[in-house]
């Protein structure tokens, strides 16, 4: 099976499907959600049946129906903040390797700085000071790896700009903007797409992780980060409600990884073999 | 021991019929070598000869059972003293290596473990295999040190692999190769990377210790000249096949097949050929660089007090070693290393130190060539984007019109028309070159700064190149400045040349003038050191040297 | 080199004084008026004038800042809001929970990785190098929540291996503490261990295909010699870099873990206050993970630089 005219490995299209499962079951949950998610349906830590697959929650909510829901805000809160870091930090990354100089030095000496610490330290500590809104919350995560994509994109963007045809480019008198567009970032968007993917992964945990110690997605909205906060406590009882939300997280984590170890594995290769 | 082993008699090594296979990414099985044969006496050295992808070192790997990743031998027998060594097993293959059979790679540099002292690293085969302890294998070191002529012998092995010379560490690798005394020597182009002054004294060492030892050896390369030094036989291969196989004197002056005769016609060329003639129009040359100083990151001088004159339709070569400044004064000219002091004139006007102060005018009406077309093309673009864009930036031509000119450009530089929208993985290395001057002549300049152009093509496709930019000097008028270490090569396309060292030009003149007695010491010794393909050469220029030294 | 060396100790001391700034400024001055942030719906003016009073916010932020800096030296890091105890006692113990967490999880993590790592570039493309890089990847993937309720669920739960909570009492031995926190140190291994492994395969992978490694199998070299001689010596600098960066893993999932496991850590000690915005805790704890954090990467900095040869043995 071909896919832009590259070769699929098995577990590409397995990771391929795993994401369109999981996006889709998000973009769609209002039409095949079997249940109101807010709607308590039954008791407490009710054990997954015809009606209800997954079970029911601390208070008798349809469990896969909140998942089902739960996967809108997982998964477009990451993607936001994603996009947010790709979009800071190519910039800047580009504009440190094309302009080099105080402006180079200037970008990486703060990425340093903020990368000094944990990321987790650095959230926490702004959560502490902007409070636990999701903007804050969007806004902080993708300041945050924007400072990780300024450094793989700056140093993508540093590898293509000292070679030869940027050199041609830059005595033919070519703009800035020539330079970066045309030279440059056709042949970093390979590089840069697998690290899209990559950031995705993390950004998704992050913000997993941030709403399972409750300083993430606040009630009533929940993610599945939260949802396994929310249904902890059954888990000293036996009860593996909250694996499922949990399941759902590392299952889209997954697909993700796979179809970038698939980018990565194409190309790394060299390209043309009658160099 | 050494003695037990049936030391220098009779046949050593007998190939037949080898075959090594490589397996792409796409799973396709690619034949690398295809059922060549040859033998090897004790103490014979074999020239294997042959352009890049002719399969000469994967032939040598084979000689002591091993290929790449990626690669496998898949046919054949390989016998070694009469006993097939692809039947050995993992042990057997261990005891083959670095013992009996030792390798000696073309950059020691990448070869040296770097956490390792030299002797630590030289004594290592002897001391793993038991041939020696470690006294007796540390005194031998010395003394292998001593004959090739290292200094200090004693201490030498001391040191870090990054604490020596490239042609020390060269040096090195042999005696590490020769220290558990092997019946066969494999040498992988162990001089290309050198300097040419270094090589000859590099190449006399190697060629002192396998007569004196008695050493079989394969020795690869793909220059005649130096095979022609050391090897009684010679190989020549093409694309994995054999071409033909004889006695070196017979191969080097009566080649049988056109291949062969191709390959020495164009080394007798750049040993003979005339010195070409000059175009000069005008008085006034069209590029002036006076006592130009340049320097990098404002205190490593390399460019120091530089005066050249071009003129136009003329071609000036600058030579000179690695490390001269050569590439850096192409640079300061262009505008990309901006000089200090000086002045660069261009058809009467000084131009800005920068490149960015300089116009677009300017820019057009000098370019540049680079040493690899590999990354001098853009890979995401088609020949169309490439060549064009020149026509499009400094013309403000429209679509049409540029295509024409491309198609134009591309008939002339012999690239077929229907490869205009093909991106440059899908050219070879000279096509990819062609399309490089196509790109420098669609601005339409009156210079060219070629740097380097033909170093990273086999002689045969940089002949061609050679000839097309000729042509293309003779069509247009443009002249060249010709950046190079290679005397074959300035003789073929100069008629002007300067001999630069240590960022000083210490000679410069019409070629034949430079070229011949008297001349600089230094343009001296780098003529004296470019091989010959006369066998004695390099024995005549030893015992010269010597009498004058 | 030892002048490279005391460039990266004054650099390492550099960062640590500007990310100390950063951490003020982010809590105390760039959200505006905090006390009314941290009272919320309870901002009555009695209280926010307590609130102000309690942090000197009448003052400018740069003398408050150099009074906190000085005062966090000394160890001295003010008064909780939330208890009103000295920071430095709440901290105290918490702080000892976490680092014989953290040590427990990489007393046991760093070897088996950088073995099982190393056997991996080893047995490369091997059934056993793919069964590594699936499973890893899983790992990778999983949430630490995750990992830690499985964990849970199964051999507290199911076979009462081990305690699902981790308590904490002084009168332990030695022996219990390892036991009762045998599941919040695995569940941190299972993370760190996969990122360890797969960055230690690719590293030394890398010098594995150096010409230097064929070079030795040319020499007739056994696999064993090759690799412990002349790859390993090499892989040293990647490795410490790889060592010191998971420990960073480390440090940020006992947060998670320490929420899984109730256990009475920095990381939740730090969570509760940032959700309470209980501002002198939280800079505290942001200074002591940053010093650690730091720490470490400036050790891995140096231990790489004094395995370099080239820096060891200059021209």
């Amino acid at each position: 099976m071909k896919l832009f005219g590259l070769r699929l490995t098995s577990t590409a299209l397995v990771g391929i499907f795993i994401i369109l499962a999981c996006v889709g079951g998000a973009v769609f949950a209002p039409w095949i959600a079997p249940h109101d998610p807010n709607l308590p349906l039954g008791g407490r830590w009710g054990p997954p049946s015809a009606e209800h697959w997954l079970g029911l929650d601390q208070i008798g909510r349809d469990m896969l129906s909140r998942i089902l829901y739960g996967g809108r805000i997982s998964i477009g809160l990451a993607l936001l903040a994603t996009v947010l870091a790709f979009v800071v930090g190519i910039v800047t990354g580009f504009a440190a390797a094309v302009f080099g100089g105080w402006v180079d030095i200037a970008f990486s000496r703060i990425a340093d700085v903020v990368l000094s610490i944990p990321i987790l330290m650095s959230a926490l500590i702004i959560i502490s000071g902007f409070g636990t809104t999701t903007t804050v919350l969007v806004l902080t995560i993708g300041f945050l790896y924007s400072v990780l994509v300024f450094r793989v994109a700056r140093a993508v963007a540093m590898n293509i700009a000292v070679l030869d045809y940027v050199e041609v480019a830059r005595l033919r008198g070519e703009g800035l903007m020539w330079v970066i567009l045309r030279e440059i970032l056709p042949n970093a968007l390979p590089p840069l797409a697998a690290e899209f993917g990559l950031r995705f992964c993390f950004a998704f945990l992050f913000i997993a992780a941030l709403s399972f110690l409750g300083l993430g997605v606040q009630p009533p909205d929940a993610d599945w980060g939260s949802m396994v906060k929310e249904s902890a406590l059954a888990i000293p009882a036996g009860i593996a409600a909250p694996l499922y939300p949990a399941a759902a997280i590392a299952l889209l984590t997954i697909g993700v990884n796979l179809v970038v170890d698939w980018l990565l594995s194409i190309y790394s290769r060299p390209q043309g073999e009658n160099a | 021991m050494a003695q037990m082993r049936s030391k220098a008699e009779g046949q050593i090594l007998d190939v037949r019929n080898l075959r090594i296979e490589a397996v792409t990414e796409t799973g396709k099985r690619v034949t690398l070598v295809d059922d060549v044969s040859f033998t090897l006496d004790a103490g014979e050295v074999l020239g294997l000869i042959g352009e890049s992808g002719a399969g000469k070192s994967t032939i040598g790997l084979s000689a002591l059972v091993y290929a790449r990743t990626g690669c496998q031998i898949a046919g054949g027998e390989i016998l070694f003293h009469g006993r097939d060594v692809r039947q050995l097993d993992m042990r057997g293959r261990q005891n083959l290596r670095g013992v009996r059979v030792a390798y000696i790679a073309q950059s020691a540099a990448a070869a040296f473990n770097p956490a390792h002292t030299l002797f630590d690293q030289v004594t290592e085969v002897a001391l793993q295999h038991g041939v020696m302890n470690r006294a007796q294998a540390r005194r031998d070191a010395v003394r292998l040190f001593g004959e090739l002529e290292l200094p200090d012998p004693e201490t030498f092995g001391n040191r870090y692999p990054h604490q020596v010379s490239g042609g020390q560490l060269q040096r090195a690798m042999a005696a590490m190769a020769m220290i558990a005394r092997p019946d066969l020597l494999v040498f992988d182009e162990p001089t290309t990377a050198l300097d040419v002054t270094t090589q000859v004294e590099v190449l006399a060492s190697f060629k002192k210790l396998i007569r004196e030892h008695r050493t079989a050896a394969l020795y690869i390369t793909h220059d005649l000249a130096v095979v022609a030094q050391v090897a009684d036989r010679i190989m020549v291969l093409r694309g994995g096949k054999m071409v033909e196989q004889g006695p070196a004197t017979r191969i080097l002056q009566k080649p049988e097949m056109d291949y062969t005769r191709m390959l020495v016609a164009e080394r007798v060329a750049a040993e003979q050929s005339r010195f070409v003639e000059g175009h000069a129009e005008g008085d006034r040359p069209i590029l002036e660089v006076r006592n130009v100083v340049a320097a990098y990151r404002g205190t490593i001088k390399v460019v120091d007090d530089v005066s050249i004159d071009v003129q136009r339709g003329d071609t000036l070569a600058i030579v000179g070693e690695s490390g001269s400044g050569k590439s850096s004064l192409a640079r300061v000219i262009v505008g990309l290393l901006p000089r200090q002091q000086g002045n660069v004139v261009f058809d009467g006007v000084t131009l800005r130190p920068r490149l960015q102060d300089r116009s677009k005018e300017q820019l057009r009406r000098i370019q540049m060539i680079y040493q690899m077309p590999d990354v001098a093309l853009n890979p995401r673009h088609t020949l169309l984007d490439i060549i064009g864009r020149p026509i499009q930036f400094y013309f403000g031509k429209g679509r049409g019109e540029v295509r024409a000119r491309v198609e134009d450009l591309m008939r002339q530089i012999d690239l077929p028309a229907d490869y205009i929208n093909r991106r440059p993985h899908e050219l070879s290395g000279g096509q990819k070159q062609r399309v490089c001057i196509a790109r420098a002549l669609a601005a339409e300049p009156e210079i060219i700064i070629c740097d380097e152009v033909t170093s990273a093509l086999d002689p045969l496709v940089s002949d061609e190149i050679l000839r097309l930019l000729r042509r293309i000097q003779d069509e247009t008028g443009v002249a060249y400045l010709f950046i190079t270490h290679d005397l074959g090569t300035v003789r073929r396309v100069a008629n002007k040349v300067a001999v630069m060292l240590k960022g000083k030009i210490v000679a410069s003149g019409p070629t034949e003038q430079v070229f011949s007695p008297p001349f600089h010491p230094y343009t001296g010794l780098l003529l004296s050191s470019v091989p010959e393909m006369r066998p004695d050469w390099l024995d005549e220029v030893l015992s010269r040297r010597r009498k004058a030294g | 080199m030892l002048k490279l060396l005391g460039q990266r100790l004054a650099l390492g001391f550099l960062t640590l004084i500007v990310v100390s700034v950063l951490i003020f400024a982010v809590t105390e001055w760039l959200p505006g008026d905090i006390a009314t942030n941290i009272l919320g719906q309870q901002a009555t003016p009695e209280n926010v004038a307590a609130i102000r009073a309690e942090l000197g916010l009448d003052r400018p932020p740069q003398e408050r800042y150099v009074e906190w800096l000085l005062g966090a030296v000394q160890g001295d890091f003010g008064q909780s809001l939330a208890n009103k105890r000295p920071v430095g006692d709440v901290i105290g113990p918490r702080l000892w929970n976490t680092l014989f967490l953290a040590v427990y999880a990489a007393v046991v993590a760093v070897p088996l990785s950088v073995l099982l790592g190393v056997l991996a570039a080893i047995y490369r493309n091997s059934v056993y190098d793919r069964a590594v890089n699936i499973g890893t990847l899983a790992a990778i993937s999983m949430p630490e929540f995750f990992i830690g309720y499985i964990l849970i669920l199964f051999l507290a739960v199911q076979f009462r291996w081990f305690p699902a909570i981790a308590t904490f009492k002084p009168e332990q031995s030695f022996g219990q503490h390892l036991y009762s926190t045998f599941l919040p140190m695995l569940t941190l291994v299972l993370v760190v261990i996969a990122h360890m492994m797969r960055m230690t395969r690719t590293s030394v992978l890398a010098v594995m295909s150096s010409p230097y490694i064929e070079m030795a199998l040319l020499k007739g070299l056994s696999k064993s010699r090759i690799v412990v001689r002349h790859a390993l010596p090499n892989a040293l600098a990647p490795i410490i870099n790889v060592i010191a960066l998971n420990l960073a893993y480390l440090i940020v999932g006992v947060v998670v873990v320490e929420a899984v496991f109730t256990y009475n850590g920095l990381g939740r000690l730090m969570v509760d206050a940032v959700s309470k915005r209980d501002v002198p805790v939280v800079q505290a704890c942001g200074l002591i993970f940053a010093v650690v954090f730091i720490g470490l990467n400036l050790i891995a900095d140096v231990l790489s630089i004094l395995s370099n040869p080239r820096l060891r043995h200059p021209r």
